[in-house]
Protein backbone atom coordinates (compact mmCIF):
# COMPACT_ATOMS: atom_id res chain seq x y z
CA UNK A 1 0.00 0.00 0.00
CA UNK A 2 1.11 3.80 -0.84
CA UNK A 3 1.49 6.22 1.78
CA UNK A 4 1.48 9.40 1.53
CA UNK A 5 2.62 11.23 4.45
CA UNK A 6 2.46 15.25 4.92
CA UNK A 7 6.60 16.22 5.83
CA UNK A 8 7.30 19.25 7.22
CA UNK A 9 10.35 20.35 8.50
CA UNK A 10 10.83 24.12 9.78
CA UNK A 11 14.21 23.68 10.75
CA UNK A 12 15.37 21.97 7.44
CA UNK A 13 12.21 22.57 5.30
CA UNK A 14 11.44 25.78 3.29
CA UNK A 15 7.76 24.50 2.66
CA UNK A 16 6.06 21.34 3.38
CA UNK A 17 6.08 18.41 1.09
CA UNK A 18 4.49 15.07 0.93
CA UNK A 19 6.55 12.01 0.92
CA UNK A 20 5.38 8.47 -0.11
CA UNK A 21 6.30 5.14 1.33
CA UNK A 22 5.51 1.73 0.12
CA UNK A 23 4.24 -0.41 3.21
CA UNK A 24 4.03 -4.16 3.24
CA UNK A 25 0.57 -4.73 5.03
CA UNK A 26 0.48 -8.31 6.74
CA UNK A 27 -1.68 -10.85 5.08
CA UNK A 28 -5.53 -11.10 6.51
CA UNK A 29 -4.87 -8.24 9.34
CA UNK A 30 -6.65 -4.78 9.14
CA UNK A 31 -4.30 -2.60 10.70
CA UNK A 32 -5.20 0.40 12.34
CA UNK A 33 -3.95 3.95 10.81
CA UNK A 34 -1.67 3.81 13.72
CA UNK A 35 -0.01 0.76 13.50
CA UNK A 36 0.53 1.63 9.21
CA UNK A 37 2.42 5.22 10.63
CA UNK A 38 4.55 2.85 13.00
CA UNK A 39 5.28 0.70 9.76
CA UNK A 40 5.88 3.89 8.01
CA UNK A 41 8.38 5.50 11.03
CA UNK A 42 10.31 2.20 10.34
CA UNK A 43 11.46 2.90 7.13
CA UNK A 44 11.76 6.22 7.74
CA UNK A 45 12.44 7.40 11.55
CA UNK A 46 12.27 10.89 11.17
CA UNK A 47 8.45 11.25 10.75
CA UNK A 48 6.96 13.13 13.76
CA UNK A 49 3.53 12.46 14.95
CA UNK A 50 1.48 12.02 18.83
CA UNK A 51 0.30 9.29 19.93
CA UNK A 52 -0.13 7.81 23.48
CA UNK A 53 -2.86 5.65 24.54
CA UNK A 54 -3.46 3.66 21.41
CA UNK A 55 -7.01 3.03 22.37
CA UNK A 56 -9.05 6.59 21.78
CA UNK A 57 -8.79 7.06 25.08
CA UNK A 58 -6.15 10.19 25.25
CA UNK A 59 -6.66 11.84 22.13
CA UNK A 60 -3.00 12.42 21.01
CA UNK A 61 -3.24 10.74 17.77
CA UNK A 62 -5.99 13.19 15.83
CA UNK A 63 -5.19 13.15 11.97
CA UNK A 64 -6.20 14.01 8.99
CA UNK A 65 -6.96 10.33 6.55
CA UNK A 66 -7.99 10.56 3.42
CA UNK A 67 -9.25 13.70 3.20
CA UNK A 68 -11.39 12.88 6.72
CA UNK A 69 -10.16 13.50 10.81
CA UNK A 70 -9.88 10.83 13.09
CA UNK A 71 -8.20 9.31 16.12
CA UNK A 72 -5.68 7.14 13.76
CA UNK A 73 -5.25 4.53 16.86
CA UNK A 74 -9.13 3.67 16.21
CA UNK A 75 -9.49 3.99 12.21
CA UNK A 76 -9.53 0.64 10.40
CA UNK A 77 -7.25 1.35 7.31
CA UNK A 78 -9.75 -0.87 5.15
CA UNK A 79 -12.40 1.98 6.46
CA UNK A 80 -10.96 4.77 5.09
CA UNK A 81 -8.65 3.45 2.03
CA UNK A 82 -8.73 4.75 -1.25
CA UNK A 83 -7.35 3.15 -4.81
CA UNK A 84 -4.83 1.33 -2.16
CA UNK A 85 -3.38 4.68 -1.09
CA UNK A 86 -3.83 6.35 2.11
CA UNK A 87 -2.91 9.99 2.48
CA UNK A 88 -2.00 11.20 5.94
CA UNK A 89 -1.89 14.96 6.72
CA UNK A 90 -1.83 17.09 9.99
CA UNK A 91 -5.29 18.50 11.38
CA UNK A 92 -6.01 21.19 9.20
CA UNK A 93 -6.53 25.18 10.55
CA UNK A 94 -3.82 24.89 12.98
CA UNK A 95 0.01 25.87 12.24
CA UNK A 96 2.26 22.49 12.02
CA UNK A 97 4.83 22.33 14.61
CA UNK A 98 6.17 19.56 12.17
CA UNK A 99 5.08 16.88 10.33
CA UNK A 100 2.03 15.63 11.72
CA UNK A 101 2.50 17.38 14.86
CA UNK A 102 0.22 20.40 15.28
CA UNK A 103 0.40 23.52 17.49
CA UNK A 104 -2.80 22.48 19.78
CA UNK A 105 -2.89 26.60 21.00
CA UNK A 106 -5.63 27.97 19.39
CA UNK A 107 -7.95 25.56 19.96
CA UNK A 108 -6.88 24.80 23.81
CA UNK A 109 -7.59 29.03 24.25
CA UNK A 110 -11.22 28.69 23.11
CA UNK A 111 -11.74 25.70 25.33
CA UNK A 112 -10.21 28.00 28.40
CA UNK A 113 -12.72 30.83 27.54
CA UNK A 114 -15.62 28.88 28.08
CA UNK A 115 -14.50 28.14 31.91
CA UNK A 116 -14.51 24.31 32.08
CA UNK A 117 -14.91 23.83 35.27
CA UNK A 118 -18.09 23.97 37.85
CA UNK A 119 -18.69 26.79 39.48
CA UNK A 120 -20.54 27.35 42.44
CA UNK A 121 -21.40 30.12 44.73
CA UNK A 122 -23.78 28.63 47.05
CA UNK A 123 -21.55 27.30 50.46
CA UNK A 124 -20.09 23.54 49.98
CA UNK A 125 -22.44 21.00 51.54
CA UNK A 126 -19.97 18.35 54.23
CA UNK A 127 -19.69 15.96 51.75
CA UNK A 128 -20.64 16.22 48.00
CA UNK A 129 -23.01 18.32 45.68
CA UNK A 130 -25.51 15.08 44.97
CA UNK A 131 -27.26 15.06 41.93
CA UNK A 132 -30.14 13.41 40.78
CA UNK A 133 -30.06 10.68 38.21
CA UNK A 134 -32.13 12.38 36.22
CA UNK A 135 -30.14 15.77 35.97
CA UNK A 136 -27.03 13.23 35.97
CA UNK A 137 -28.68 12.07 32.53
CA UNK A 138 -28.15 15.12 31.10
CA UNK A 139 -24.75 15.30 31.05
CA UNK A 140 -24.38 11.96 28.57
CA UNK A 141 -22.87 12.72 25.10
CA UNK A 142 -21.14 15.67 26.00
CA UNK A 143 -18.88 14.61 29.15
CA UNK A 144 -17.49 12.35 26.58
CA UNK A 145 -14.96 14.62 24.63
CA UNK A 146 -11.58 13.43 25.04
CA UNK A 147 -10.64 17.27 23.44
CA UNK A 148 -8.63 15.71 20.50
CA UNK A 149 -9.62 18.87 17.96
CA UNK A 150 -11.20 16.49 15.33
CA UNK A 151 -14.51 18.11 15.35
CA UNK A 152 -13.17 21.97 15.82
CA UNK A 153 -10.71 21.17 12.77
CA UNK A 154 -13.36 20.14 10.44
CA UNK A 155 -15.34 23.35 11.11
CA UNK A 156 -14.80 25.68 7.78
CA UNK A 157 -16.03 28.70 10.76
CA UNK A 158 -13.01 27.89 13.33
CA UNK A 159 -10.43 27.80 10.01
CA UNK A 160 -11.70 31.22 8.97
CA UNK A 161 -11.81 33.16 12.88
CA UNK A 162 -10.49 30.37 15.09
CA UNK A 163 -9.58 33.60 17.48
CA UNK A 164 -12.99 34.53 17.85
CA UNK A 165 -15.32 31.44 17.11
CA UNK A 166 -15.66 28.89 20.18
CA UNK A 167 -15.30 26.07 18.19
CA UNK A 168 -17.63 22.51 18.44
CA UNK A 169 -15.14 21.10 20.99
CA UNK A 170 -15.33 24.15 23.15
CA UNK A 171 -19.36 24.69 22.91
CA UNK A 172 -19.88 20.91 23.22
CA UNK A 173 -18.19 21.60 26.92
CA UNK A 174 -19.41 24.50 27.27
CA UNK A 175 -23.59 23.03 27.18
CA UNK A 176 -21.61 20.29 29.32
CA UNK A 177 -21.65 22.63 32.22
CA UNK A 178 -24.99 24.83 31.01
CA UNK A 179 -26.74 21.73 31.69
CA UNK A 180 -25.20 20.19 34.74
CA UNK A 181 -27.62 20.79 37.99
CA UNK A 182 -24.68 21.90 39.87
CA UNK A 183 -23.26 24.87 38.07
CA UNK A 184 -24.93 28.47 39.17
CA UNK A 185 -23.14 30.03 36.81
CA UNK A 186 -25.74 29.84 33.69
CA UNK A 187 -26.69 33.41 33.27
CA UNK A 188 -23.00 34.35 33.21
CA UNK A 189 -21.78 31.68 30.93
CA UNK A 190 -24.69 33.05 28.36
CA UNK A 191 -23.74 36.21 28.37
CA UNK A 192 -20.29 35.34 27.44
CA UNK A 193 -21.79 33.44 24.58
CA UNK A 194 -24.30 35.97 22.98
CA UNK A 195 -21.90 37.72 20.74
CA UNK A 196 -22.04 37.32 17.10
CA UNK A 197 -19.18 34.98 16.94
CA UNK A 198 -18.79 32.95 19.71
CA UNK A 199 -21.51 30.42 18.95
CA UNK A 200 -23.49 32.14 16.01
CA UNK A 201 -20.55 31.60 13.72
CA UNK A 202 -21.72 28.03 13.79
CA UNK A 203 -23.86 27.38 10.11
CA UNK A 204 -25.07 24.03 11.18
CA UNK A 205 -23.16 21.79 8.21
CA UNK A 206 -22.63 19.06 10.90
CA UNK A 207 -18.68 18.52 9.80
CA UNK A 208 -18.24 17.71 13.50
CA UNK A 209 -20.86 15.03 14.08
CA UNK A 210 -19.11 13.11 10.42
CA UNK A 211 -15.80 13.40 12.51
CA UNK A 212 -16.20 13.25 15.95
CA UNK A 213 -14.05 9.42 16.88
CA UNK A 214 -16.52 8.95 20.26
CA UNK A 215 -19.60 9.68 18.02
CA UNK A 216 -20.76 12.97 20.02
CA UNK A 217 -23.14 15.29 18.74
CA UNK A 218 -21.84 19.17 19.00
CA UNK A 219 -24.29 20.53 16.38
CA UNK A 220 -26.94 19.23 19.00
CA UNK A 221 -25.57 20.84 22.11
CA UNK A 222 -24.92 24.39 20.03
CA UNK A 223 -28.79 24.13 19.69
CA UNK A 224 -29.14 23.76 23.03
CA UNK A 225 -26.88 26.49 23.66
CA UNK A 226 -29.24 28.73 21.31
CA UNK A 227 -32.19 27.62 22.48
CA UNK A 228 -31.16 28.71 26.12
CA UNK A 229 -29.76 32.13 25.14
CA UNK A 230 -33.37 32.53 23.19
CA UNK A 231 -35.46 31.59 26.79
CA UNK A 232 -32.99 33.96 28.77
CA UNK A 233 -33.47 36.88 26.33
CA UNK A 234 -37.45 36.47 25.38
CA UNK B 1 -17.90 37.49 24.84
CA UNK B 2 -16.06 39.09 21.66
CA UNK B 3 -17.61 42.67 20.93
CA UNK B 4 -18.12 44.06 16.92
CA UNK B 5 -20.31 47.12 16.18
CA UNK B 6 -21.06 46.58 12.40
CA UNK B 7 -23.13 43.32 12.96
CA UNK B 8 -26.59 43.97 12.38
CA UNK B 9 -27.85 44.36 15.96
CA UNK B 10 -24.69 43.64 18.24
CA UNK B 11 -25.63 40.38 19.18
CA UNK B 12 -25.29 37.15 17.74
CA UNK B 13 -28.58 36.10 18.70
CA UNK B 14 -30.69 38.76 17.58
CA UNK B 15 -28.99 38.29 14.37
CA UNK B 16 -29.25 34.82 14.66
CA UNK B 17 -33.52 35.61 15.10
CA UNK B 18 -33.54 38.41 12.52
CA UNK B 19 -31.99 36.09 9.82
CA UNK B 20 -34.23 32.93 10.85
CA UNK B 21 -37.61 35.32 10.93
CA UNK B 22 -36.78 37.15 7.66
CA UNK B 23 -36.43 33.46 6.07
CA UNK B 24 -39.80 32.36 6.73
CA UNK B 25 -41.12 36.19 5.53
CA UNK B 26 -39.36 35.73 1.94
CA UNK B 27 -40.61 31.80 2.17
CA UNK B 28 -43.68 32.77 2.35
CA UNK B 29 -43.32 35.43 -0.77
CA UNK B 30 -42.11 32.76 -2.76
CA UNK B 31 -45.14 30.82 -2.17
CA UNK B 32 -47.39 33.87 -2.74
CA UNK B 33 -45.79 34.28 -5.90
CA UNK B 34 -45.64 31.00 -7.20
CA UNK B 35 -49.33 30.55 -6.36
CA UNK B 36 -49.93 33.57 -8.29
CA UNK B 37 -48.18 32.25 -11.55
CA UNK B 38 -49.59 28.60 -11.06
CA UNK B 39 -53.02 29.83 -11.00
CA UNK B 40 -53.15 32.38 -13.43
CA UNK B 41 -50.59 30.97 -16.43
CA UNK B 42 -52.43 33.54 -18.80
CA UNK B 43 -51.99 36.70 -16.60
CA UNK B 44 -52.08 39.82 -18.18
CA UNK B 45 -50.59 43.26 -17.06
CA UNK B 46 -54.01 44.32 -16.01
CA UNK B 47 -54.14 41.79 -13.80
CA UNK B 48 -50.83 41.82 -12.32
CA UNK B 49 -50.93 45.67 -11.87
CA UNK B 50 -54.73 44.91 -9.97
CA UNK B 51 -52.94 42.54 -7.63
CA UNK B 52 -49.78 44.69 -7.00
CA UNK B 53 -52.39 47.95 -6.72
CA UNK B 54 -53.82 46.02 -3.70
CA UNK B 55 -52.79 47.56 -0.37
CA UNK B 56 -51.89 43.58 1.52
CA UNK B 57 -50.04 42.82 -1.19
CA UNK B 58 -48.15 45.98 -1.06
CA UNK B 59 -47.79 45.75 2.83
CA UNK B 60 -46.77 41.46 2.06
CA UNK B 61 -44.15 43.09 -0.49
CA UNK B 62 -42.77 45.48 1.79
CA UNK B 63 -42.68 42.83 4.35
CA UNK B 64 -41.06 40.58 2.19
CA UNK B 65 -38.75 43.78 0.71
CA UNK B 66 -37.54 44.67 4.45
CA UNK B 67 -36.73 41.19 4.84
CA UNK B 68 -34.88 40.69 2.05
CA UNK B 69 -32.79 43.97 3.23
CA UNK B 70 -31.92 42.78 6.69
CA UNK B 71 -31.32 38.78 5.70
CA UNK B 72 -28.44 39.89 3.13
CA UNK B 73 -26.94 42.18 5.42
CA UNK B 74 -26.81 39.53 8.12
CA UNK B 75 -25.57 37.01 5.34
CA UNK B 76 -23.08 39.59 3.84
CA UNK B 77 -21.67 40.74 7.30
CA UNK B 78 -20.99 37.21 7.89
CA UNK B 79 -19.29 36.68 4.62
CA UNK B 80 -17.22 39.91 5.08
CA UNK B 81 -16.03 38.51 8.84
CA UNK B 82 -15.10 35.00 7.44
CA UNK B 83 -12.88 35.96 4.59
CA UNK B 84 -11.88 39.81 4.90
CA UNK B 85 -9.87 39.25 7.80
CA UNK B 86 -6.76 40.12 8.65
CA UNK B 87 -5.99 36.41 9.01
CA UNK B 88 -6.62 36.10 4.99
CA UNK B 89 -5.70 39.17 3.47
CA UNK B 90 -3.08 40.80 6.29
CA UNK B 91 -3.00 44.48 7.34
CA UNK B 92 -5.06 46.70 5.65
CA UNK B 93 -8.07 43.87 5.69
CA UNK B 94 -9.95 45.78 8.16
CA UNK B 95 -10.09 48.99 5.93
CA UNK B 96 -11.06 46.64 2.83
CA UNK B 97 -13.99 44.88 5.24
CA UNK B 98 -14.92 48.03 6.31
CA UNK B 99 -15.74 49.63 2.78
CA UNK B 100 -17.11 46.49 1.38
CA UNK B 101 -19.29 46.44 4.58
CA UNK B 102 -20.28 50.30 3.43
CA UNK B 103 -20.53 49.13 0.18
CA UNK B 104 -23.06 46.67 0.86
CA UNK B 105 -25.39 48.86 3.01
CA UNK B 106 -25.33 51.51 0.52
CA UNK B 107 -26.45 49.43 -1.97
CA UNK B 108 -29.08 47.77 0.01
CA UNK B 109 -30.57 51.11 1.17
CA UNK B 110 -30.35 52.11 -2.53
CA UNK B 111 -32.68 48.76 -3.31
CA UNK B 112 -34.85 49.45 -0.26
CA UNK B 113 -35.87 53.12 -1.25
CA UNK B 114 -36.33 52.25 -4.73
CA UNK B 115 -38.48 48.81 -4.03
CA UNK B 116 -40.45 51.41 -1.99
CA UNK B 117 -41.27 53.73 -4.66
CA UNK B 118 -41.50 50.81 -7.18
CA UNK B 119 -44.44 49.63 -4.89
CA UNK B 120 -46.50 53.05 -4.40
CA UNK B 121 -46.44 53.91 -7.81
CA UNK B 122 -48.41 51.00 -8.66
Amino acid sequence: MLVSVYRYNPEKDLKPYMQDVEVELPEGKDLMVLDVLQLVKDEDDSVSYRRSCREGVCGSDGINMNGKNGLACITPVSTIIKNNKLVLRPLPGLPVVRDLVVDMGAFYKQYEKIKPYLQNDEPAPAIERLQSPEDRAKLDGLYECILCACCTTSCPSFWWNPDKFVGPAGLLQAYRFLADSRDTYTDERLADLEDPFSVFRCRGIMNCVAVCPKGLNPTKAIGHIRSMLMERAT
Amino acid sequence: MVTNVTSFGRSGLSDWLVQRVSAVFLLLYVLFLVYVFISKPDMQFQEWQALFANNAVRIFSLIALLSLCAHAWIGMWTIATDYLTTRMLGATANKIRFIFELLCLIALFVYLVWGVQILWSI
